[in-house]
């Protein structure tokens, strides 16, 4: 019989896996993990209470320093959300700028959290080919709005720029690049023998437990769930696009690889209709009073984000700055099931079921 | 002279905040809080809910105000009845209103595509409220949140202790009288 001792493991904060400010305090019997506590925090700013300072357009940046690779989304949600309560109405030409914009971040931001999982489980060269596709779409970006990574590009009642003279070809250009390029992960990546392996039928966890601990996105549609909030809880003119919502049966790490990697071709079949209907000219801003008073009241809306379901929640009283504002991060409440996740693993499967629920710190810790 | 001194009363407040409170048609979503307000009383007792409305800017959600005693009963009902069946946890926020506090929770059906809001009031001074980290795995977190930003003591809560905020921290930042330990540095 071979004697064991438990053992504590520190893990992070500072750790290339963790991806961020993640510490995670493991305790072992041999390989076998008994127990994980995550401490989180280490990157929390306070956003939620710097924002009852100030006004509803100084809010933005700071919603995009929380998701930092998917910004847009970020931007969207407190934007949306102020809207609503205002009753706005938001000019054609925007809208598509917003769906456009919103879609290929969300291309973007798989892309990275595929190149990132890769090189977590081992494998280097994906997040090579991965970072530069990705770069085009940061340099689309870059051209529309002067930023790579922190956009401030929306604003309430429409968006800051209007696409630059060529801009939309350019996107069209890129989709279809990259809907070839897509063949190439798949033949690098998808039916490699070492990746299946690391991922099939781990982590796995059913449909129940999904949704008792609130996950959203593609942590939640792995276990077979058909729930996306463009589709169920439709906003801006998601209606006007036909896309499917990639769904898994299993629940493990390799169909969340999966789903994801479709999503990135199901936005990039929204970007090319978005492009075709692109209104050839059109206001870029609605109607909105210089200085925003938010009239009395309420309003809690989810948008689906490459991470989930982001919400914000805005209590205002009628004055130019919220009352109060609180964000759902999805991240948040996705890392949450970790512990149940890890419980009885080998160690050796941490970092790839802590990679496969996809976070982002600076959204953890808002 | 007349035409001047008419213009001045129509700047000073926006005319934005009487227009919200004027077009009141009943909302489409008014059975359905109706429905939940009488059934909930049934089960419950007249004063379990305080009151429900509709929430009309927020897309007509149904929102009910329930009593801090019934709280927890009154979410595992709404959790655990087949008809309701609100499993999801979508939000959970808490909001300081300087007077007292709330805290709301933001349910959904994925089934049936229904939301809800529940709310409930709490003494700013004796903030305490059963945990619901039983009844949603997501609550947990959300309440280790509330408590670490805002002060609220949640009841048989597992493990309630500051989760964002070092352990040491002073105070609950969200407080709106909360002022910062080491001001003026």
């Amino acid at each position: 019989m071979i004697r064991t001792e438990e053992m504590l493991l520190n893990v992070g904060p500072q750790h290339p896996s963790t991806h961020g400010v993640l510490r995670l305090l493991v305790k072992v019997d041999g390989e076998r993990i008994v127990e994980t506590e995550p401490v989180i925090g280490y990157l929390h700013r306070g956003t939620e209470k710097l924002a009852e300072d100030l006004t509803y357009t100084q809010i933005i940046p700071y919603t995009d320093r929380m998701d930092y690779l998917s910004a847009m989304t970020n931007n969207y949600a407190v934007v949306h959300a102020t809207e609503k309560l205002m009753g706005l109405e938001i000019p054609e030409r925007a809208e598509f700028l917003r769906v456009i914009v919103m879609e290929l971040n969300r291309v973007a931001s798989h892309l990275v959290w595929m190149g990132t999982y890769l090189l977590d489980i081992g494998a280097m060269s994906p997040f090579l080919y991965a970072f530069r596709d990705r770069e085009q779409i940061l340099d689309l970006f870059n051209e529309l709005c002067g930023a790579r990574l922190t956009y401030n590009y929306m604003r309430v009642g429409g968006v800051k720029w209007d696409a630059p003279k060529d801009w939309i070809g350019k996107v069209d250009h890129f989709v279809s690049y990259m809907q070839k390029q897509m063949k190439e992960y798949h033949q690098l990546v998808t039916g490699n023998e070492i990746f299946i392996q690391r991922t099939k039928g781990i982590g796995v966890y059913d449909q129940e437990t999904a949704i008792n601990f609130a996950l959203s996105g593609a942590n939640l549609r792995v276990t077979g769930l058909n729930w996306d909030l463009r589709k169920d809880a439709p906003y801006s003119i998601y209606e006007q696009f036909t896309f499917d919502v990639p769904v898994g049966e299993v629940g493990d790490l390799y169909q969340k690889y999966l789903c994801r990697m479709k999503e990135i071709d199901e936005s990039l079949k929204i970007v090319a209709q978005a492009v075709a209907n692109f209104p050839s000219e059109g206001k870029i801003m609605g109607k909105v009073p210089r200085v925003l008073r938010v009239p009395e009241g309420e309003v809690y809306v989810g948008i689906e984000s490459p991470r989930g379901e982001l919400g914000c929640h805005i209590v205002s009283k009628g004055k130019d700055k919220p009352w109060r504002i609180k964000f759902r991060r999805p991240s948040f409440y996705n890392l949450q099931i970790l512990p149940t996740l890890l419980k009885d693993e080998n160690l050796s499967n941490l970092v790839a079921i802590l990679g496969g629920i996809d976070i982002v710190l600076g959204e953890v810790d808002g | 002279m007349s035409e001047e001194q008419k213009k001045p009363p129509v700047r000073p407040k926006p005319a934005a905040k009487k227009v919200e409170q004027k077009p009141l048609p009943p909302s489409p979503k008014q059975p359905v809080v109706d429905e939940l307000v009488a059934l909930l009383r049934r089960n419950f007792g007249e004063s379990a809910i305080v009151e429900g409305y509709i929430n009309q800017p927020n897309d007509h959600l149904p929102t009910i105000l329930i009593s801090r005693e019934k709280w927890l009963e009154i979410l595992t009902f709404l959790r655990n009845e087949e008809s309701l069946h609100f499993t999801y946890l979508q939000n959970a926020s808490a909001i300081d209103y300087e007077t007292h506090l709330e805290v709301v929770y933001h349910l959904h059906d994925l089934n049936r595509k229904e939301r809800i809001a529940v709310k409930v009031k709490l003494d700013r001074e004796h903030a305490v409220l059963p945990s619901a980290s039983s009844l949603f795995a997501a609550a947990n977190w959300n309440e280790r949140e509330m408590y670490d930003l805002m002060g609220i003591q949640f009841t048989d809560h597992p493990e309630l202790k500051r989760i964002l905020l070092p352990d040491d921290w002073v105070g609950h930042p969200l407080r709106k009288d909360y002022e910062a330990f080491d001001e003026g540095v």
